[in-house]
């Protein structure tokens, strides 16, 4: 691993590689998670679910599942009080009228054991009408399409439309030497953390909702429980235990959820629902296919001149709030690089097919791998080396994309140099031909510091230090596995001058932690950083007000260095912090040394021409992947993956490069061989075996570079990584095959059989030179 | 049927059904969590022990064949206690777990090849922890904190 250090400036917490506070409980089989409570009186849940990819619900007749002995309740669309939830509220926990993908709830049960419950299900009988599906979404949008939701008041299934221009789009195309135009496509994929969901509802005597769930938007979660089950918020409290990874698909409030709060209503024992890793396939939520039509310019002297994208995200049945993709997907085309012109015209339509949610990335993968193969087309085009052209319109420190996104700082080239220097670029690029090798890069631009798109996009953190000298930083965000606890505590550390090991870290009930809209968006880091940093100075500005009382010392001689008071730095008479303020807390009418602070990010909601400075940082990155193909079957292998990331500041490289690596491998597993491939609205596939996640033997070892701009609003300059790192293989990994065999690939994943069919129709780019006015393809 | 087990050391006799698997036992039966599940098809591998010395996905394991058997899991890698052994240790220091779920399959399965006398080579261990997912780390961190600890014990 490579640091670029922007600055010098020295720090005693951050910047060094500690270890996960919670990895000792996690190597030695300690940590508890959903699946391995002991609860009295818990009952298992299952759901019964639709075999049907659309369809009427004509009847539903549970009698027999009601009678079972062991069955406590027994639930359905007919027998609970719900509401429609979702973006666009078009989802029902349990469907009522209609089915419109496989995986849709119908009825579920509680029971005393597994096999209760299971039988209890196939004792539901449910009648379907069926009706007539479709799983395209440009077939979707044809007159004459099946109509997915009827109650709706939209035309040809879509349900949303993305559209945003600016500048002279007609001039800037006068204006290019050369155009180039493709289509570029993307599969349905599958978050699928090892951990499939597991939810655990139950109500108190009193009628005390808890829920143990691993969503990690915590607050917004128990809202529209309440506002769909009709409950009352204020007396719900939600539990995170520890999260067995996510990567989005347990982000927020789903069908499953309600169910199990329902079960438990109904059943008024705690109830347990646990997805199976079939259920986690087709019935949470995915990464949704994106198809870009997308054309870009670019003049004489190598500058690009517009991108024009009409674009169909097939979202499946519902929103859910996958539809807002979109939102990550129009920021690239309009401000990756320095682009004056630009338009984008979208639509998300429904499909009778499992829906997308915000898997990571968000919309970002999809987008890039077309935007960043049309950037090595152009530049091949115009006989420029992809990298140097990237250099040429790379986004700069101190500016404003079209749509408004205010950069402040910006690693982008040094990230660009950084894997062009370390893969060996400028010698090996398109030298490896006879050998079918290849190398391409890819770049991204991401939110890094939050994402405003909620009223608030703010975060609370609260610091106590007891007696012993204890910190105890109550955190609005959760731990997802990524490692945001370790970094909190170590922002916590260095600001109080304490060690990382008395700082504990509390952040998993919202009964005692303060709000946070949640962790998405790579914003933990930046907006639940800053708010512990801003927790943290007022805790340490009381703690030095206490000490220097005990000690008879004026507050503004102290300062506190390593967990030792220092009156004026002198080291000689330094007193250990807890001894300073143990007196003066145990005294009578004593105070208690406690700071709370809320931190929201100075930014705007894009406005309805989606114009609007979204986050407070921006983060980038750049890519290159080496492959080698096998002409003959179309395997690919990656034989090297190249990263560089501007990260603002590590304030734990090795957290940092975790994310960074974990992503690039998620993304090679994207561009190669995940995919849940439906026929009729039928998974193929929905299990570990066939869906193609990288085994420790696929990918090669990432190398990873981290690129330190010390951002002026980040915690210590940091700014967010979580997503970062998934976004661009397979983007980098199609232009590494287009250099190692000549074909442009137009879709991913990049599976053996498809490779082999661009070869033998010999796909290429479509390049139109506007000089000549020859068109070649 | 009664089964007699010996596990991370400690005598057990447990009556179990001839359907249950060894997963099960652990998990429900002894109250040894440790032990995930992440698929019940033996394609993860979050559910691996060792059962005389042998890894096994313990979700496609019936209990009834390992009567008998000296079974180890995460909980007992570093013999008894909450401490850490020295791979638990350099899991820890190289950054190896991140959620934390495939970690204890990962472990078991990294412990039976290094007592095998895998070498401290990248490619071979790489190889020999092809069956267990992890999809949090994109692996290089805990083919580091393998090979650390091949080379250190070989």
């Amino acid at each position: 691993m490579a640091v670029t250090q922007a600055t010098s400036d020295a720090h005693s917490v951050v910047g060094k590689r500690i270890p996960k506070l919670d990895a000792p409980d996690k190597v030695t089989g300690a940590t508890v998670y959903a699946d391995d409570m002991r609860i009295p009186g818990l009952l298992t849940a299952a759901i019964k679910r639709s075999p049907h990819a659309h369809a009427r619900i004509v009847s539903i007749d549970v009698s027999k599942a009601e009678a079972l002995p062991g069955v406590h309740a027994v639930i359905h669309a007919g027998n609970v009080t719900q509401r429609s939830f979702g973006y666009g509220h078009d989802n029902e926990p349990l469907k009522s009228r209609k089915v419109r993908c496989i995986g849709d709830e119908v009825a579920a049960v509680a029971a005393v054991d597994a096999e209760i419950a299971q039988q209890a299900l196939d004792l539901i009988d449910v009648d379907y009408d069926l009706l007539p599906e479709v799983d395209d979404p440009h077939a979707a949008m044809l007159p004459g399409a099946p109509v997915i939701h009827e109650e709706l008041d939209i035309e040809g299934n879509v349900s949303m439309r993305w559209d945003f221009e600016t500048g002279d789009l007609a001039a800037a195309e006068r204006d290019s030497a050369v155009i180039v135009e493709g289509t570029y496509s993307s599969p349905q994929a599958a978050p699928a953390p090892i951990e499939t969901h597991v939810v655990i509802a139950d109500f108190d005597p009193t009628g005390h909702l808890t829920v143990i769930s691993p969503v990690h938007m915590v607050f917004m979660y128990r809202k529209e429980l309440a506002d769909c089950l009709g409950l009352d918020w204020q007396r719900i409290t939600i539990k995170q235990p520890p999260v067995g990874g996510s990567f989005g698909g347990k982000i927020d409030i789903d069908t499953h959820d309600f169910i199990t709060v329902l079960l438990a209503k109904a059943a008024q024992r705690p109830v347990k629902l646990a997805l199976t890793r079939e259920e986690e396939f087709i019935g949470a939520r995915t990464r949704q296919p994106i198809h870009f039509k997308l054309r870009t310019g670019a003049d004489a002297d190598g500058n690009i001149t517009f991108r024009d994208a009409e674009v169909v995200s097939d979202n499946g049945a519902y929103n859910a709030w996958g539809s807002h993709a979109m939102l990550v997907a129009m920021n690239t085309v309009t401000s990756l690089y320095q682009v004056p012109a630009s338009r984008v015209r979208s639509a998300v339509v429904y499909t009778n097919k499992n829906y997308g949610g915000s898997v990571r990335g968000f919309g970002n993968p999809q987008a890039t791998f077309a935007v960043e193969q049309q950037t090595e087309e152009l530049a091949d085009a115009l006989g420029i080396d992809p990298i140097a052209f990237r250099l040429q319109n790379a986004n700069t420190a101190d500016s404003t994309t079209t749509q408004g996104l205010e950069i402040t700082t910006c690693g982008l080239t040094e990230c660009l140099e950084a894997v062009r220097d370390r893969s060996g670029w400028v010698e090996r690029r398109g030298t490896q031909r006879e050998k079918f090798r290849g190398l391409g890069a890819a770049t991204y631009i991401h939110v890094g510091g939050g994402a405003r798109i909620y009223g608030s996009d703010g975060c609370g953190a609260m610091i106590k230090i007891d007696d012993s000298g204890q910190v105890a930083l109550i955190s609005g965000s959760s731990e997802l596995g990524q490692g945001s606890e370790t970094v909190l505590a170590m922002i916590v550390a260095e600001e109080i001058g304490v060690p990382v090991d008395v700082v504990t870290v509390t952040n998993s009930d919202t009964d005692v932690k303060p709000w946070d809209v949640g962790v998405h968006a790579s914003r933990t880091t930046f907006v639940a950083g800053n708010a512990a940093r801003l927790a943290a100075r007022g805790a340490k500005a009381k703690l030095l007000e206490a000490a220097a009382e005990t000690l008879g010392i004026a507050a503004a001689e102290l300062d506190i260095e390593d967990g030792m008071i220092l009156r004026n730095g002198d080291r000689d008479t330094a007193v250990p912090y807890a001894k300073a303020i143990r007196r003066r807390l145990l005294r009578e009418q004593s105070s208690i040394i406690m700071s709370s602070a809320f931190y929201d990010p100075p930014t705007e909601k894009q406005d309805e021409g989606f114009i609007g400075n979204i986050s407070a940082a921006y983060g980038f990155g750049a890519h290159v992947a080496e492959v080698e193909v096998d002409p003959e079957t179309g395997m690919i292998r990656v034989v090297g993956l190249w990263a560089a990331h501007d990260v603002g500041r590590a304030i734990n490289p090795m957290s940092c490069e975790g994310q960074i690596e974990g992503g690039a491998v998620m993304g090679i597993g994207l561009a190669l061989t995940e995919e849940l491939p439906v026929q009729d609205g039928r998974f193929l596939a929905p299990n570990l075996h066939d869906y193609g996640m990288p085994t420790a033997a696929d990918p090669p070892r990432i190398d990873v570079t981290l690129v330190e701009t010390i951002d002026p609003e980040g915690p210590y300059g940091a700014k967010g990584i979580g997503e970062g790192g998934i976004i661009l293989p397979p983007a980098a990994i199609a232009n590494a095959v287009a250099d190692a065999i000549g074909i442009r690939p137009r879709e991913y994943p990049m599976r053996p059989w498809k490779v082999v069919d661009w070869i033998q129709r010999n796909e290429t780019s479509t390049v139109v030179d506007q000089r000549t006015g020859e068109a070649s393809a | 049927m009664k089964l007699s087990l010996t596990i991370n050391g400690d005598p057990y006799r447990e009556n179990v059904e001839s359907t249950q698997t060894l997963l099960g036992v652990l998990r429900d039966d002894i109250g040894l969590t440790g032990t995930k599940w992440g698929c019940l098809t033996g394609d993860c591998g979050s559910c691996t022990v060792l059962v005389d010395g042998r890894t096994v996905v313990s979700c496609l394991q019936l209990a009834a064949q390992v009567d008998g058997s000296t079974i180890i899991t995460v909980e007992g890698l570093a013999g008894r206690g909450r401490t850490m052994s020295d791979l638990q240790d350099a899991f820890v220091r190289h950054g190896a777990a991140q959620c934390g779920f495939c970690t204890p399959g990962m472990l078991v399965a990294a412990e039976q090849l290094i007592r095998d006398g895998i070498e401290a080579d990248e490619k071979a261990i790489r190889e020999g922890l092809s069956g267990n997912l992890c999809r949090c780390t994109g692996y290089n961190k805990i083919i580091d904190a393998v090979v650390e600890i091949a080379a250190t014990r070989g």
